[in-house]
């Protein structure tokens, strides 16, 4: 009998209690529970999965954690948050058990001084984490890192952004209209994580293309979550370039860009490179060093074109700053990630917010079990 | 249903179940004179054209001022100038702007 589906389940909420601390709340029968979460403020605007203790126990199998090991403390309420109230809210997003390593160091990126997870939140630019995981478990869970890659469809993918901003709402206390009053948002609110394509990295033949993990000092057997506070995607169209030059001046034109083209060093990027603009510096043998060189030298800004007060606009740098060359992203600051279908000459620029010590930093966090 | 089947279902909170205290204002003090008022500078830009203007006024309302800042805006105050704060001043304005 014990090896019934479900059944094990059954017997470990009745004679163990799951050993689960969270308190319990109770929904009648005839309530529905979907409408039930809703009215007690826990979801995002979407429905959410019951948390049971039989869902949350299963989940918690997805780590070699213990459920009241803490995680970080969560802001903006500042709060301890341990990995069974990480569960719960996993559970709620439609996370599977093995996506649950990632939710967590995820989480652990953004509650870092670095990444600023307060200040991501509380802005009232609508910029949220986003989040880029290399590594083997991102095959492994079923990550999409191809056809729709920023978009739908990928329930890993969707499921583990959408977990962490839970527990930010939940146990962090961070709700919009409360602390977090952006202006207009963006779904990166919701969710906004995905998976890079390393297919060029492993390229034989030709120059190997690092991958965004890599690039920050990890290994490429490590699983990695690098998490960026950044806007939206949007789409930089170039259809007509065939040479790596060509293409590359053309992204640069797109970046200069990013935010405002008032901005230059004080806010970062994502460059999320498609396969087809990707063959292009592959074609030419370019590997990860030269293309940032090369995008680096077409990214270098005459201030006296964006000093306050230049074509008529007030905003811009204080004229003082007139008169010098300064790169659009500061080193560094420029994160390029390959990934996308095998169609489609586009690539996608993620505008970031404030960096450095004023703001967030880039973070990445290695995924253990 | 069954005479046997429970009536509820049982949700985890998925929240901090922290409950928050009321604590009661300050009392409101009848006026500023002889007092000090801290002044916090939240670091944005023009806070500090503004919280100037605040001390002009102050002064001519016998207040003496304390300036302090944050180091940036994005971030809560460090504790250590929250308690510099608290212990030197009878009052505190903080200031946000643009």
């Amino acid at each position: 009998m014990t090896v019934e589906p479900g059944r094990i389940d059954e017997l470990r909420a009745r004679y163990d209690g799951w050993g689960l601390a969270s308190r319990r709340i109770e929904v009648g029968l005839l309530e529905d529970e979907v409408e039930a979460m809703f009215d007690r403020g826990w979801t995002d605007g979407l429905p959410v999965v019951a948390p049971t203790e039989a869902r949350v126990a299963r989940m918690l199998d997805g780590t070699t954690r213990s459920a009241d090991d803490v995680v970080a403390l969560m802001p903006p309420a500042l709060v301890e948050c341990t990995v069974e109230k990480v569960a719960v809210n996993a559970v709620m997003a439609g996370c599977r058990p093995e996506y649950l390593p990632v939710v967590l160091a995820a989480l652990e990126a953004i509650c870092t001084d670095e990444f600023n997870m307060h200040g991501v939140l509380a802005t009232t630019m609508g910029v949220g984490p986003v989040f880029v995981v290399n590594g083997p478990i991102a095959e492994r869970i079923g990550m999409n890192a191809g056809i729709n890659v920023l978009g739908h469809g990928n329930r890993a993918n969707l499921t583990i952004g959408r977990a962490v901003q839970l527990v930010v709402r939940n146990v962090g206390g961070g709700r919009p209209g409360e602390i977090d009053r952006a202006t207009h948002g963006s779904p990166a609110k919701l969710s906004f994580c995905f998976a890079e394509d390393e297919a060029y990295a492993d390229r034989d033949g030709g120059s190997p293309w690092t991958t965004l993990a890599e690039d920050r000092g990890f290994a490429r057997s490590t699983d990695v979550v690098t998490a960026f506070c950044g806007e939206a995607p949007r789409i930089l169209v170039d259809q007509r370039s065939r040479t790596a030059d060509s293409l590359v001046r053309s992204l640069a034109d797109g970046l200069r860009a990013a935010v405002s083209s008032r901005v230059v060093t004080g806010m970062d990027g994502m460059l999320v490179l498609s396969p087809e603009h990707m063959s292009r510096f592959a074609d030419a043998d370019w590997d990860r060093a030269r293309f940032m060189d090369e995008l680096g030298a077409h990214l270098m800004v005459d201030t006296d074109a964006i000093v306050s007060g230049a074509g008529g606009i007030e905003e811009g740098l204080p004229e003082a700053m007139a008169g010098l060359t300064l790169p659009k992203f500061r080193p560094g600051g420029l994160l390029v990630v390959h990934a996308g279908g095998p169609a489609g000459l586009f690539s996608s620029i993620v505008g970031g917010w404030l960096n450095g010590p004023m703001g967030s930093e880039p973070t990445s966090m290695e995924i253990t079990p | 249903m069954n005479d046997t089947a429970p009536a509820t279902v049982q949700l985890l909170d998925p929240t901090s179940e922290a409950v928050s205290t009321d604590r009661a204002l300050t009392a409101r003090k009848p006026s500023l004179e002889g007092l000090t008022v801290g002044l916090l500078d939240i670091n944005k830009p023009r806070g500090d054209v503004f919280l100037d203007r605040l001390e002009d006024q102050l002064g001519h309302r016998g207040a003496a001022v304390l300036r302090f800042a944050k180091p940036t805006f994005t971030k809560p105050a460090p504790a250590d100038l929250r308690h510099e704060i608290a212990t030197q001043c009878d009052a505190v304005i903080e200031a946000l702007a643009d």
